[in-house]
C-alpha cells in the first residue's frame, strides 16, 4: 500500500462505481456509443427506406452527363460535361462571391468603425445612419434590391453606356477588354517581381534605418512606386506584348472581353454592404476597449494620430475584433446561397439546384452541400484562429 | 423499424379525411388559389376528381404549394398523396425516384417567349441570347440539347421560382423566357403589357404532364390513374357534370359502367361503386375541366390542340371502363 491510499477515510479502496476516473470513463462511452448509435440508425434508415421505396441511391450520378447549360464558370464547362463538373462550377462561383465579399465587407467594415468615432459630426453621424440602416434590413431584400431596383435599370445592350469603346455598361452586365500575352511578356512579370522584391527590401531598410536613427522614410510611397513603374518601364521596353480583345455587339449581346455579370455584382454589393454594417460595429467596440490612457499616452509622447491609430489603437483592437470577425466571415459565406434567388449560378442553384432535380438524387447533393459549407466554414474559422494567436496578447 | 414499405395510401387517406395533393405556388389555369383563397386549375381539378373517387367530395382535397425542386421530395417522404403540380413525365423520374406517373393531364411542349422590339420571329434567330428560365425543369436540359443541336450558344439565367422569371424577363435582363407553352401564356398575362412579347412557333421538346403517385402502392396509383381516365371516358361518352343524373338511367352499358349503375368497378379499384358518377357530379369530364381552366374562353386562351380527344384530332384517348 502506498501513501496516496493510506489518507482514504477507512483505508479501503474506494467501490469501481465510486472512482470518478471509472465514472467518467463509463458515462463517456456510453454517450460517444449514442451518439454513433443514433448516427448509424439514422444512415441505415435512411438507406433501406430509400432502397424499398425503389429511389436509386450512391455517387454513380456525378459521372452522368449533366446535360443542361450555365451562364457563368470559371473552369471550362458546357452541357455535354459531368454532374461532378457542375459542383465544381457552383463551388467556384460561391467561393469567387464569398472572397470578394469578405475583402470588400473587411474595407468597407473597417472605413465605416473608425468614422463612426470620427470627431467630425457629419462623417460620425454618416456612419451611423449606414450602419443603422443596412443592419437592420433583412439580406434577401437588399440583394432583391440591387439587383431589380439597381442594376436592371441600366439601359439594354444596344443602348449601353461606353467609356472610350472599350467598357459597356448594360443591363448584362459591365463588358471590358482582355488581354492576353504575346512572347516578350515574361521579361513583364519578371520585372513585376523584381518590383516586390525591392519595396520589401526597402521596406525592411527604412524600419532599421528608423531604429537605428529615428528617421522616418515614406517607405510604403517608395514601394509602390516600385512595384508599378518596373513592371511598366519593362513593358514599353520589350515593345507592349500583350493582345487586347475588345468587346463588341454582335446581335443580342456583347462577345468578345470578359464581363461582370449583374447577379454577380448584385449579390457582392448586397453581401459586402451587409456584412461591412456588423463588421463596422465590431470595429468600433474594438477600438473602444482600448484604454483612453494609451491613446493620452501615444500623444504625450509626440506620436502623431494616424500612427497612434495604426500602431497603438489598432494592434489592441485586434484582440477584441478578430473572434466576432470570424463569425461575420462565416455569416457572409453562409448568405452567399441566397443567390440563387437572383439566377446567380453558386453552389445551392447548381448543384443543389438543378443538378438535384435532374437527378433527382436529394439526400447525396444535399450532403455534399452541407459537407462542403461546413468545410468551407471550418477553414476560415481555422486560418482566423491562427492569426488570432499571433494577434493574441503574448504573456511574458 | 427501417425497411417497412409505406401503409396502403388509401387507408392513410381515409383515415385522415382528405387527399393532400403537392400543386404549384401559383400558375394561372393550372394551380392558383383564387380571391377566394380556393384553389383552380386543372393540376387541381385532376386531384380533386381523386378526392371525389375516394370520398364522393371534391371538397375532400388539400392543397399544399410546392416550388420544382421540392415536389418530387415532398411525395416521396409522404408529405403529400399525389403530385399533380405541371410535372413531366419522362424516363428518369419514371425509373429512378421511386415515382410513378399515373397518365397525362395535358400534353405540353417547350416555346421561346422574346419581346416585340427585338424583331426575331424564329427560334433560329436566337444564337448568344440570353434565356431566363425557371430551375429544377425538364426545360434546362431541352434548351442546352436544342442549341447544341442547332450549334447556337446561349447564356441561361435560372431563376428559383417562375415569379422571379417573369420579373428578370420584364426587366429586360434576358431576351428569351423559355418554357411550356401551356405556361408561356400564363407568365405572358403576367406582364405589365403582354402585347409587348410574343410566343415563337417553335415547339422545341415533349412535355407529357401529369399526376405522380409513389411506387410500391399499386391500388393508389390505379385510383388516381383511373379517376382521370374516367374523366376522359366521359367526355367521350358525352356525359357531363349537367346530365350525369339523369345520364343516371341510361341504357348504354359503357355509361352504366362508368357511373357505377351497373358492375363492380369501384370494387375492384377498392373506392365506392359510385365513383364514376362522383368524379363528374363534383368536378366534370376532362373537356369540362379544360375548358374551364384553360380553354379558349379563358385569360390563358388555349386552343384544346394535342389535348382533344382521340377521335376529335387529339391525342387523349383512355382505356374503357370495362
Amino acid at each position: 500500500m502506498n501513501e496516496s491510499n493510506m489518507t482514504l477515510s477507512n483505508g479501503a479502496r474506494p467501490k469501481p462505481w465510486n472512482n470518478p476516473k471509472i465514472r467518467m470513463f463509463v458515462f463517456q462511452t456510453l454517450a460517444l456509443g449514442t451518439v454513433f448509435w443514433f448516427g448509424w440508425t439514422l444512415f441505415h434508415n435512411t438507406l433501406s427506406n430509400m432502397e424499398s421505396r425503389g429511389i436509386s441511391t450512391g455517387f454513380g450520378f456525378l459521372d452522368e452527363t449533366a446535360g443542361f447549360g450555365i451562364i457563368m464558370t470559371l473552369i471550362p464547362y458546357d452541357s455535354t460535361m459531368t454532374y461532378g463538373r457542375t459542383f465544381f462550377v457552383g463551388l467556384l462561383n460561391t467561393l469567387l462571391v464569398s472572397a470578394m465579399g469578405v475583402v470588400a465587407a473587411t474595407i468597407i467594415g473597417f472605413v465605416v468603425g473608425i468614422a463612426r468615432l470620427s470627431s467630425n459630426w457629419l462623417i460620425a453621424k454618416l456612419a451611423l445612419v449606414y450602419i443603422e440602416t443596412i443592419r437592420n434590413i433583412p439580406l434577401l431584400l437588399q440583394i432583391f434590391f440591387w439587383y431589380f431596383a439597381v442594376l436592371q435599370t441600366l439601359p439594354s445592350p444596344r443602348q449601353s453606356l461606353d467609356v472610350a469603346d472599350m467598357f459597356f455598361l448594360s443591363n448584362r452586365g459591365l463588358y471590358f477588354p482582355t488581354a492576353s500575352a504575346e512572347p516578350g511578356f515574361g521579361w513583364v512579370m519578371a520585372a513585376l517581381i523584381a518590383g516586390i522584391a525591392a519595396a520589401v527590401f526597402v521596406h525592411r531598410w527604412a524600419k532599421r534605418r528608423q531604429l537605428r536613427t529615428g528617421q522616418l522614410f515614406p517607405a510604403l510611397r517608395v514601394g509602390t512606386l516600385l512595384i508599378l513603374a518596373l513592371p511598366l518601364l519593362m513593358f514599353m521596353l520589350v515593345g507592349r506584348p500583350l493582345i487586347w480583345e475588345m468587346p463588341s455587339l454582335t446581335g443580342f449581346n456583347f462577345t468578345g472581353g470578359a464581363s461582370i455579370l449583374p447577379e454577380l455584382a448584385a449579390l457582392w454589393i448586397a453581401l459586402s454592404l451587409y456584412t461591412a454594417s456588423f463588421i463596422a460595429e465590431i470595429v468600433r467596440s474594438g477600438i473602444l476597449a482600448v484604454d483612453r490612457g494609451q491613446t493620452e499616452a501615444a500623444s504625450a509622447l509626440g506620436l502623431k494620430s494616424s500612427f497612434t491609430l495604426r500602431l497603438v489603437i489598432i494592434p489592441q483592437a485586434m484582440r477584441v475584433i478578430i473572434p466576432p470577425l470570424t463569425s461575420q466571415y462565416l455569416n457572409l459565406v453562409k448568405n452567399s446561397s441566397l443567390a440563387t434567388a437572383i439566377a446567380y449560378p453558386d453552389l445551392v442553384s447548381v448543384f443543389m439546384g438543378t443538378t438535384l432535380n435532374q437527378t433527382g438524387q436529394a439526400v447525396e447533393v444535399v450532403a455534399i452541400t452541407m459537407a462542403v459549407y461546413l468545410t468551407i466554414s471550418l477553414i476560415i474559422s481555422g486560418l482566423m484562429n491562427i492569426y488570432n494567436r499571433a494577434v493574441a496578447l503574448q504573456e511574458r | 423499424m427501417a425497411g417497412s414499405v409505406q401503409a396502403a395510401t388509401l387507408d392513410d387517406v381515409i383515415s385522415r379525411g382528405h387527399v393532400q395533393c403537392g400543386v404549384t405556388s401559383g400558375l394561372p389555369g393550372f394551380s392558383q388559389p383564387d380571391e377566394n383563397g380556393d384553389w383552380t386549375g386543372i393540376d387541381v381539378d385532376t386531384c380533386r376528381a381523386v378526392a371525389a373517387a375516394v370520398f364522393g367530395s371534391a371538397d375532400k382535397a388539400q392543397f399544399t404549394p410546392l416550388t420544382a425542386k421540392e415536389r418530387f421530395t415532398a411525395l416521396q417522404s409522404g408529405e403529400i398523396d399525389v403530385l399533380s403540380r405541371n410535372t413531366t413525365w419522362t424516363l428518369t423520374r419514371d425509373a429512378s425516384l421511386g415515382l410513378n406517373f399515373t397518365g397525362v393531364n395535358y400534353y405540353d411542349g417547350q416555346g421561346f417567349l422574346v419581346s416585340k422590339s427585338l424583331g426575331v420571329d424564329d427560334a433560329e434567330q436566337l444564337d448568344g441570347a440570353t434565356i431566363c428560365i425557371q430551375a429544377g425543369t425538364t426545360t434546362e436540359l431541352n434548351l442546352a440539347d436544342y442549341f447544341r443541336t442547332k450549334g447556337m450558344t446561349f447564356n441561361p439565367l435560372v431563376f428559383d421560382t417562375s415569379e422571379q422569371t417573369v420579373s428578370g424577363f420584364a426587366a429586360g435582363r434576358c431576351d428569351v423566357l423559355t418554357s411550356d407553352r401551356s405556361q408561356l401564356a400564363a407568365l405572358r398575362s403576367k406582364l405589365e403589357d403582354p402585347s409587348s412579347a410574343i410566343t415563337l412557333p417553335n415547339i422545341i421538346s415533349k412535355e407529357p404532364l401529369g399526376p405522380v403517385v409513389r411506387q410500391g402502392d399499386d391500388q393508389w396509383f390505379n385510383i388516381v390513374k383511373w379517376a382521370l381516365f374516367v374523366q376522359i371516358n366521359a367526355e367521350e361518352l358525352g356525359v357531363t357534370q349537367a346530365n350525369v343524373a339523369e345520364m343516371k338511367s341510361s341504357t348504354n352499358p359503357e355509361i352504366q359502367r362508368l357511373l357505377g349503375t351497373t358492375g363492380d368497378m369501384g370494387e375492384k379499384l377498392g373506392v365506392p361503386a359510385d365513383f364514376g358518377f362522383r368524379i363528374i357530379q363534383t368536378v366534370g369530364n376532362y373537356g369540362e375541366m379544360y375548358d374551364r381552366n384553360v380553354g379558349p374562353d379563358t385569360p390563358l386562351g388555349l386552343d384544346r390542340g394535342l389535348n382533344a380527344l382521340w377521335n376529335n384530332g387529339g391525342i387523349m384517348y383512355a382505356p374503357p371502363v370495362r
